[in-house]
């Protein structure tokens, strides 16, 4: 049974997302992903300054098992990048929710955040993949 | 196991299972006027007698001209030992072995090639080869644009001193995927592209600049300046070089203050015999942050559990047998005979070979060019200096003096006026290290006579009775 906190929301596509408190969220990819993925060897970043729509792949992690797109869960601006996942690709498996984030964006419409599953409704969606 | 998988009877059941009548009916999606229908000049089946005929007849065609024609790919000399071990039962194979770790010393061997072209062009890495320099050079403007993340634009400046057919088909296999390539004009009294007229794109999006060094008429670039210019608009540097002129011209990698980003160019010269054009292979380097965009195979060395040496294909997510629709490139085999050929061709020769046959082409070309414009019909059509091969500007129709040279069993260079029709009479020659002086003195001799009958005032053969 994999980890889903309940004060983050969910994107089909994986990602989790934190609302943090100046209006910007933070995005990185849910346990199930990182644990489905297997050992983590690259992360590509998106460009600090780039403006994105949801569901627009804007980054990529790489395993030993394959490449995957991380999708932008919500539209707006990539603010920063998560730099120390360029030499420790593995954070991300060791603390996905923590110090394996991936990338902070301003959205552009603040609302959209609640558009996503909350974390019942993503361990419902992830029961429903597994079958 | 039979070599052939699928026997009659497994397709009939394939058919059955899925409920489809023949084999025709699975292209049905593909509407009718996209569909070629019958290929009128392939043949039907032929047996080994026919095809050899016809392909001896074939190769035939070409005779054995006397080369003085460079253009992309070189008469160079091949040590009998080069495809003598290259056709050895165990490296006698076109592809990479789909059970890639079970072949460990095909493995060994492109590892090789790939640490040579790495060092060969100051790069980072390499990957296993492609299929020739033109579509090296396609892959490395997919590679820049997917590379150069700052840049929007896709947007390549491409000079027109790039070899025409590079050019050409760079632009059918990236028309198509919103990329521009934008032609930079050459200098007409250097031959070069002149990082001055550049200026006018400064703070421009430009997403990589290509150089190629030298370029198509043999004259070197100012790479220097044109990789910093590149570099401090935010572009990327795609190198196109002759791995023979490596062996004494910059590596790619050392250009300007920080290296080119990516190397790639034709590998013929490295122990692939002219073969009337093909099969030859391309290679392709670039810089460490790239290498997730390179496309096709890398060979990688590790240790197996007991600490012992073994190579393995690696970085295999860009693939497409993993990444899909998303990988690098649909490319994902190599040309692994030739490649074993140069591997084999650089072992022999070594750095200092390599320098001395660079070294010997340079001189020849140069006497080359003394013997030619001596008469004074013929000059040099530029003023830069040139590695192995030069334009020749003639003052008589080129056509009229080729066409006697061809009767003459000579290949007297490459007639540049369908790709460069600005340039008038201009012949590009090129005289390897196998040309002697007594072939350098035969071209001449031919030549000064060709001329000579054709500028003779009133009557162009003497009479033979006065």
């Amino acid at each position: 049974m994999s980890n889903i906190p309940v004060d983050l929301k969910y994107a089909k596509s994986h990602e989790w997302v934190r609302a943090n408190d100046d209006g910007t969220v933070t995005v990185g990819i849910s346990d199930s992903a990182q644990d489905q993925l297997g050992d983590m060897v690259f992360v590509e970043l998106p460009e600090v300054g780039a403006s994105v729509t949801a569901e627009e792949a804007c980054a990529v992690v790489e395993s030993v098992k394959a490449a995957s797109d991380v999708y932008a869960p919500v539209s707006g601006e990539i603010v920063e990048v998560n730099e120390n996942l360029g030499e420790g690709p593995e954070i991300v498996n060791q603390d996905p929710y923590g110090e394996g984030w991936i990338f902070r964006m301003q959205p552009s419409d603040a609302d959209a955040v609640g558009g996503l599953m909350d974390a019942e409704a993503y361990g419902a969606f992830l029961d429903s993949e597994s079958h | 196991m039979p070599f052939i998988p699928h026997t009659e009877n497994d397709i009939r059941d394939m058919l059955a299972t899925i409920k489809v009548g023949k084999i025709e009916d699975l292209f049905d999606e593909i509407p009718a006027s996209l569909r070629i229908g019958k290929l009128d000049g392939v043949p039907e089946g032929q047996t080994e007698q026919e095809i050899s005929r016809l392909m001896m007849d074939r190769s035939e065609q070409d005779g054995r001209p006397l080369c003085f024609m460079g253009a992309g790919a070189y008469d160079h000399h091949i040590p009998a030992a080069v495809w003598q071990i290259t056709t050895r039962g165990e490296f006698y194979s076109a592809y990479t072995p789909y059970q890639a770790e079970a072949s460990q010393g095909t493995l060994q061997l492109l590892y090789e090639f790939q640490t040579m072209m790495a060092s060969l062009t100051g790069m980072d890495v390499s990957n296993a080869s492609l299929y020739d320099g033109a579509s090296g050079l396609a892959e490395a403007v997919l590679m820049a644009v997917r590379g150069n993340r700052k840049s929007k634009s896709q947007r390549i400046l491409v000079p027109t001193t790039v070899h025409p057919a590079y050019r050409k088909t760079t632009r059918t296999i990236v028309k198509n995927q919103g990329i521009e390539l934008v032609d930079v004009p050459y200098c007409s009294d250097g031959g070069n592209t002149v990082p001055d007229s550049l200026r006018h794109l400064e703070g421009e999006d430009i997403t990589a600049l290509v150089i190629q060094q030298p370029n198509f008429f043999g004259v070197l670039e100012e790479v220097d300046a044109l990789t910093d210019w590149a570099h401090a608009q935010g572009a990327l540097v795609i190198a196109v070089a002759n791995p023979t002129s490596l062996a004494l011209l910059k590596p790619p990698g050392k250009w300007g203050s920080k290296g080119a980003d990516i190397a790639c160019g034709e590998g013929q010269p490295l122990g692939v015999p002219l073969s009337s054009g093909g099969p030859y292979f391309g290679y392709l380097c670039c810089k460490q942050p790239l290498v997730r965009q390179m496309p096709g195979r890398i060979v990688g060395r590790t240790v197996d559990r007991d600490g012992r040496d073994g190579y393995t294909l690696t970085l295999q997510a860009r693939e497409q047998h993993i990444r899909r629709s998303k990988a690098t490139s649909n490319i994902c085999t190599n040309q692994g005979l030739l490649v074993t050929a140069a591997t084999i061709y650089m072992t022999l020769l070594g750095a200092e070979g390599l320098a001395r046959v660079a070294r010997a082409c340079h001189a020849n070309t140069g006497r080359l060019v003394e013997r030619l414009t001596a008469g004074g019909y013929v000059e040099p059509m530029f003023n830069r200096p040139c590695f192995h091969e030069t334009v020749l500007r003639l003052s008589l129709p080129l056509k009229d003096v080729l066409r006697p040279l061809y009767a003459h069993n000579l290949l007297p260079g490459y007639d540049l006026s369908q790709d460069y029709p600005e340039l008038g009479n201009a012949l590009l020659v090129c005289a390897t290290e196998m040309r002697t002086a007594d072939d350098i003195e035969l071209y001449g001799s031919h030549l000064d006579r060709i001329i000579k009958t054709q500028t003779v005032a009133g009557c162009p053969v003497e009479p033979k009775m006065a």
